[in-house]
């Protein structure tokens, strides 16, 4: 080829030497799980719909989520946030503030109206399902998308189930929970009220072609506590059902709840705003072995809610009780000390547990019942064919979000079984560990925190005590997720590679390797800020 | 709650880009039409630090030269790997002459552009240690003193690589070549010799000096963008990490590099006519140890015994390094890594 005066070589001829050949590992980039979406009780991509939030696309972002979880406004009020409690950010900062992303966008949503797309298909298969609680609804909304008739039956007169007759109100304002069940209302869901199933059997009968329980568990277990005939003890359940009714129950001057989970909590936060001058919680062991939520035990405390550890009720007399002290043993058991004191206390409230009412599946047989709860398969259905349960009523912490998580699980178990086909069980990638990270490019950010009302003056009304993000924090805690396992795009590998060997296709469309020249020198995993890269052997 | 602005795009500016910044923000290596002045199929080895720098310095100044660049290159890796006959991976106006001379030829093609009223395109020199600090220094302090409208870029892997890891006045103290062996009650490189030409370039108060490593690429784009603002002779020492010469995995190229500026030994800064004007500072402070250790050339200092007296001596010129330049903020605190 003839050149130019004093060119020699020709522009681009070292791209007939295809480096690629020298390699032995490949760089692949992957999708790996990140911490958050594996701690999530109802199985949301976290991470998925964190990125699509970062860049103001709320209502993707929103409907990514919803694919989940049909309730973030709820979720992002009272759940417990599993997710946050393994976030990489917090061993590098602190978490991510996921938990109040979700309700700014579970808020927005409600406020801008936004609908649940109506499902095309229709199966032609009706569904039963019994509890209109998070369970039964999220059962509901799942089944709903993929095109089933869904019934839900409820002997209360509101939908809601716990969310309305366990959770106050200062927690979950009744507007967000009322507006998150209308959108599944509106998909075309019956939700029966004031429809108590006594009998299993003639609910099926009914025409249905299958059956969920989730009928949660409501009824406050009971201690044998010795009382005096005029002593005036009350359960949590009842106590907390009655105030949602607007028949709130007379609590005294001094309230005493026995108890050290969520219910003692809500119980006891609830008789300060019903005007308690004393709003005390007796538990056995200690604050690190509650079961309640810590940040809702802060909160109490907050609010001036005393709270004695290591202590028994041992009998209870008209306005006074006699309580006993304990001591964790070795094993971190409490054990009775044999020393006594007397608190004055208008009435106690037991908040000791709940139980299930089992009294629908009574004289249903092939259900097997154990520990007081309905045992399930993985598919979470009954020892019965076409019958599921889940929530309260199985196995399971007790909580919202592994509710609507159940909810969701059943859904697609009773659509598969429906149809005679078997739900889509993708393997689960590994989860992103710290190590797998690069936190060097992460600049420093810290946590953006939910203003609260002041403890004092939350203590005295119902008003919602942790408020909102506005649109820029939120987006801002959103911008703070470091994408664990997941690629966001940030160029580091297009950048880094000595051989011009990734390809930037675009935004939203990722990177390619180029393999005619990656010599496999592994810069780029090594960079990769979120771990989205992985060195695989050659095949020989 | 302090007041948290809210532009903040998940790595800030440690990343090379990012989908959310825009494009005036973002740096060029992150831009899809980059020039790409060192293509594929370069015979670099895996994870070569200097093929990355010679890109990564390249494709800046051609973005402030608006492409109108002209690279004179000394013999060396970067020479041999890119242009093995009848092959080349550069995709703009590249020379290369001797070992010895490119300073002396990139102050000639100065000169016939000048000549020609060609002020525009703009004359870049660049070699390895080996032909700036030894065999080339002659030419290029004629052309420090001179002040001859050239950007001569340093890549500096501390030996002779292409030739089989020789010693160069660039090789650090400690660090064992081929012709340095890790033998004798002294293993390795001696302390108290080479020469630090980012400072001998100062001494010729040239207009611009600054260093930079392939471990910040912003911070070096941003330094030839500001070199290529200057006219006259101008300085830029590049760190890029050698995993042949070093010893270290080809996939720690980068973070050795970042390695080496956590610990002070190699110092970021920027002087002009002399005196330093700014430095990097140091964001997570390591040991030297922490950087010494990803290395085969230091392995002596650890196996079979462990060479304190060795460690504390590099430790030393890391924090004199700390010291001279002002690496760690006032307010910095250790304990926050």
């Amino acid at each position: 080829m003839e050149k130019p005066f004093a060119i020699t070589l020709d522009v681009d001829s070292s791209l007939a030497n295809h480096t690629g050949s020298w390699r032995v590992e490949r760089p692949k980039y992957v999708n790996l799980m990140p911490p958050c979406n594996n701690a999530c009780p109802a199985g949301e991509n976290v991470q998925n719909w964190l990125y699509i939030a970062e860049d103001g696309s709320y209502e993707q972002a929103w409907r990514a989520l919803i694919v989940e979880n049909p309730f973030p406004a709820i979720m992002g009020r009272v759940c417990y946030h599993p997710c946050e409690s393994v976030c990489s950010r917090g061993t590098l900062d602190e978490s991510v503030g996921i938990n109040s992303v979700e309700r700014f966008l579970g808020d927005l949503a409600i406020e801008k109206g936004w609908k649940i797309t109506q499902p095309e298909e229709r199966s032609g298969f009706r569904v039963l399902i019994i509890g209109a609680g998070p369970t039964g609804l999220s059962a509901a909304y799942h089944l709903r998308r993929l095109g089933h008739d869904v019934t839900v039956r409820d002997a209360a007169m509101q939908a809601g189930g716990m969310m309305r007759f366990g959770i106050p109100k200062y927690r979950l304002p009744r507007e967000v929970l009322d507006a998150e069940i209308a959108r599944i209302v509106e998909m075309g869901v019956h939700i029966q009220l004031g429809a108590r199933v006594d009998n299993v059997q003639e609910a099926i009968d009914d025409n249905f072609d299958a059956v969920f329980l989730a009928v949660g568990a409501q009824i406050g277990k009971r201690a044998y506590i010795p009382a005096g005939a005029a002593a005036r003890i009350l359960d949590a359940v009842n106590v907390l059902h009655d105030v949602e009714d607007g028949q709130a129950p007379l609590l005294g001057r001094k309230v005493v709840v026995y108890g050290g989970g969520n219910t003692a909590i809500d119980v006891a936060r609830t008789a300060k705003r019903l005007g308690a001058d004393e709003s005390m919680i007796v538990y056995r062991r200690t604050r690190e072995k509650a079961p309640a939520n810590d940040g809702e035990i802060q909160e109490a405390i907050e609010e001036g809610v005393v709270i004695k550890w290591l202590s028994t009720v041992k009998h209870a007399d008209e306005g006074v009780l006699k309580i006993e002290k304990m001591a964790l043993d070795a094993d971190g058991f409490p054990q009775p000390t044999g020393e006594f004191e007397d608190l004055e206390a208008d009435s106690l409230v037991l908040a000791l547990g709940q139980e299930v009412d089992l009294s629908l599946i009574s004289n249903f047989p092939d259900l097997e019942v154990r520990d007081g709860v309905v045992q399930v398969d993985s598919s979470m259905m009954t020892g019965r064919a076409g019958v599921f349960a889940g929530g309260d009523m199985v196995p399971a912490e007790r909580t919202v979000t592994t509710g609507v998580g159940h909810g969701k699980k059943a859904a697609r178990n009773i659509d598969a079984w429906l149809r005679h086909s078997v739900v889509d069980k993708r393997e689960k990638p590994a989860v992103v560990q710290y190590e797998d990270l690069n936190p060097w490019y992460y600049s420093d950010a810290p946590h953006a925190v939910r203003p609260r009302l002041e403890g004092a003056r939350r203590a005295s009304n119902f008003d919602e005590v942790v408020k909102g993000l506005d649109e820029s924090t939120a987006l801002y805690e959103a911008r703070r997720c470091m994408s664990c396992g997941n690629c966001f795009e940030c160029d580091n590998c297009f950048g880094v590679c000595p051989d011009n060997a990734i390809i930037k296709l675009g935004p939203g469309k990722g990177f390619e390797i180029n393999l005619d020249y990656c010599k496999g020198c592994g810069i780029c995993v090594t960079e990769c800020p979120s771990g989205s890269i992985l060195m695989i052997p050659e095949k020989s | 709650m302090s007041v948290t602005a809210t532009k903040f795009y998940q790595v800030g500016s440690f990343a090379i880009g990012n989908r959310l910044l825009p494009a005036d923000q973002a740096s060029i290596q992150a831009d899809a039409e980059r020039t790409n002045a060192l293509t594929s199929g370069h015979r670099a080895c895996q994870g070569c630090g200097e093929a990355l720098g010679a890109r990564y310095a390249l494709d800046a100044a051609m973005r402030a030269a608006d492409g109108k660049v002209i690279a004179v290159n000394a013999t060396g890796c970067l020479e041999v790997f890119s242009t093995p006959y009848p092959e080349s991976s550069w995709r703009i106006a590249w020379l290369h002459s001797l070992f010895g001379n490119a300073p002396a030829v990139a102050t000639g093609i100065s000169a016939a552009l000048r000549a020609k009223g060609r002020t525009d395109i703009r004359v870049v020199g660049q070699g390895g240690d080996g032909a700036t600090v030894d065999i080339g220094f002659g030419t290029l302090s004629g052309m420090f003193e001179r002040n001859d409208d050239v950007l001569y870029i340093c890549y500096d892997n501390e030996a002779y690589m292409n030739t089989g890891v020789q010693r160069s006045a660039a090789t650090p103290p400690a660090a064992r070549t081929s012709t340095t062996q890790a033998v004798g009650t002294d293993p390795g490189n001696v302390f108290g010799q080479g020469k630090n030409l980012p400072r001998i370039a100062m001494a010729h108060e040239i207009p611009y000096v600054a260093t930079a490593t392939v471990a910040d690429l912003r911070d070096l784009e941003a330094k030839v963008t500001r070199a290529m603002q200057l006219r006259g002779a101008r300085y830029l020492h590049v760190l890029v990490p050698c995993p042949l010469g070093w010893g270290s995995a080809s996939c720690d190229t980068v973070r050795i590099a970042r390695l080496a500026t956590q610990s002070g030994l190699f110092p970021v800064f920027e002087a002009e006519k002399g005196e330093v004007t700014s430095s990097t500072k140091i964001r997570k402070q390591v040991g030297v140890e922490e950087y010494l250790k990803l290395q085969a050339r230091y392995a002596h200092l650890f196996a079979p015994t462990r060479r304190e007296d060795v460690i504390a001596q590099l430790q030393a010129s890391a924090d004199r390094n700390i010291a001279r330049y002002g690496l760690l903020e006032p307010e910095s605190n250790p304990e926050v890594n």
